[in-house]
């Protein structure tokens, strides 16, 4: 392995520091949500340590809640890693737009960074990438930043989770603020309101007449494509 | 369930939430890609923060098969002035916490 090849690693401390001010919303909003998480795995059975064996190896919010639903509904295993994978496909999308940003950096990197990726850091590390001022060592701090704040949280919750009050200070909200806050910085340009109004529009319809969770990478899809065809009917118009 | 159960549920769990993630990034980043697909692909992030966020905003969800379409729900009457605050600060931990204190109070009117 050549190591010269990360030569241009930023200081250390930088590195944290800017990256824990990118990542601290995600992690305030992470704590109600994993707590409660945690709180649902110990009412369905699940000791504490198979709780954190699954935030480590899983990270993914959605699937997890979906996953201890099912086995106290006495699912079959084969069954719970289907359905993750279904609920999970929607990562794909995020994976393959960050790769814009990620172009021509190492597999060995790309390799630890891709376990981060969720909603949550993909929409924080798009924001600051796009913003320039961005590298790949930020954008990793804030996955694992995200990850061990899930981590702790979801264990946490199995051992006190049932003491803490419900809606405390509205921290249930954090998540909701943080999304809104970075939807207002993608609105660079009429294409783009455009666009997020289209798959608003399209996620509410898709959410209510199909069920499940495919809304998210339906309406994405859906919405980009008429964001991206009318873009060009624009530019080819002018 | 033993040890051994849940890590060869979580196991699998793992892998296909890990490949879903890997295999596009691995793939597309040493690729040149075509300058359609960069268009397209800039236009992913708004679209999925939009999916994800206007469902919740705007449908009530009574239990996992009922799902009605509703615009008094307090995660939309508060992400009303959380919106105009973004849009006015662009400040991203002003937005969270404006937005929690909004929710909290809100608790107290529903």
């Amino acid at each position: 392995m050549n190591q010269n090849n990360d030569t241009n690693l930023p200081k250390q401390s930088d590195l944290l520091q800017q990256g824990a001010a990118a990542a601290w919303p995600i992690c305030l909003g992470y704590i109600p949500i994993g707590l409660s998480l945690g709180v649902l795995a110990q009412q369905a059975g699940l000791p504490w340590w198979s709780v954190a064996m699954m935030s480590v190896l899983v990270f993914a919010g959605s699937a997890q809640f979906i996953c201890v639903a099912m086995l106290a509904a006495g699912s079959s295993i084969a069954a719970i890693i289907f359905t993750t994978l279904i609920v999970n496909l929607r990562h794909t999308l995020m994976s393959s737009a960050l790769a814009i940003y990620l172009a021509g950096v190492n597999r060995k990197f790309l390799t630890v960074f891709s376990y981060g990726i969720t909603d949550e850091s993909f929409a924080v590390n798009m924001t600051q990438f796009k913003n320039g001022q961005w590298d790949r060592w930020r954008a990793l701090v804030v996955n694992h930043l995200a990850n061990s704040v899930w981590i702790l949280a979801t264990v946490t919750g199995t051992l006190v989770g049932q003491f803490v009050p419900q809606g405390a200070f509205g921290i249930d909200y954090a998540l909701t603020g943080m999304f809104i806050c970075l939807l207002v910085f993608q609105l660079q340009g009429r294409i783009y309101i455009l666009t997020g109004l289209l798959a608003a529009l399209i996620s509410v319809a898709w959410y209510l007449l199909i069920p499940g969770d495919s809304y998210i990478v339906g309406a994405s899809v859906c919405a980009a494509t008429l964001g991206y065809l009318m873009q060009r009917r624009y530019r080819s118009s002018k | 369930m033993t040890f051994s159960d849940y890590l060869f549920l979580f196991g699998g769990m793992g892998l296909v939430t890990y490949l879903p993630r890997a295999l596009p990034l691995l793939y597309l980043a040493h690729k040149q890609l075509p300058q359609w697909l960069i268009d397209w692909l800039s236009l992913i992030p708004v679209a999925v923060l939009s999916a994800l966020l206007a469902p919740s905003l705007f449908a009530d969800v009574t239990d996992a098969a009922d799902r009605s379409f509703s615009l008094g729900k307090p995660e939309f009457i508060v992400a009303i002035p959380t919106l105009i605050f973004a849009l006015k600060t662009l400040s991203l931990g002003g937005t969270v916490l404006v937005g929690m204190f909004l929710y909290w109070l809100a608790n107290f009117f529903y």
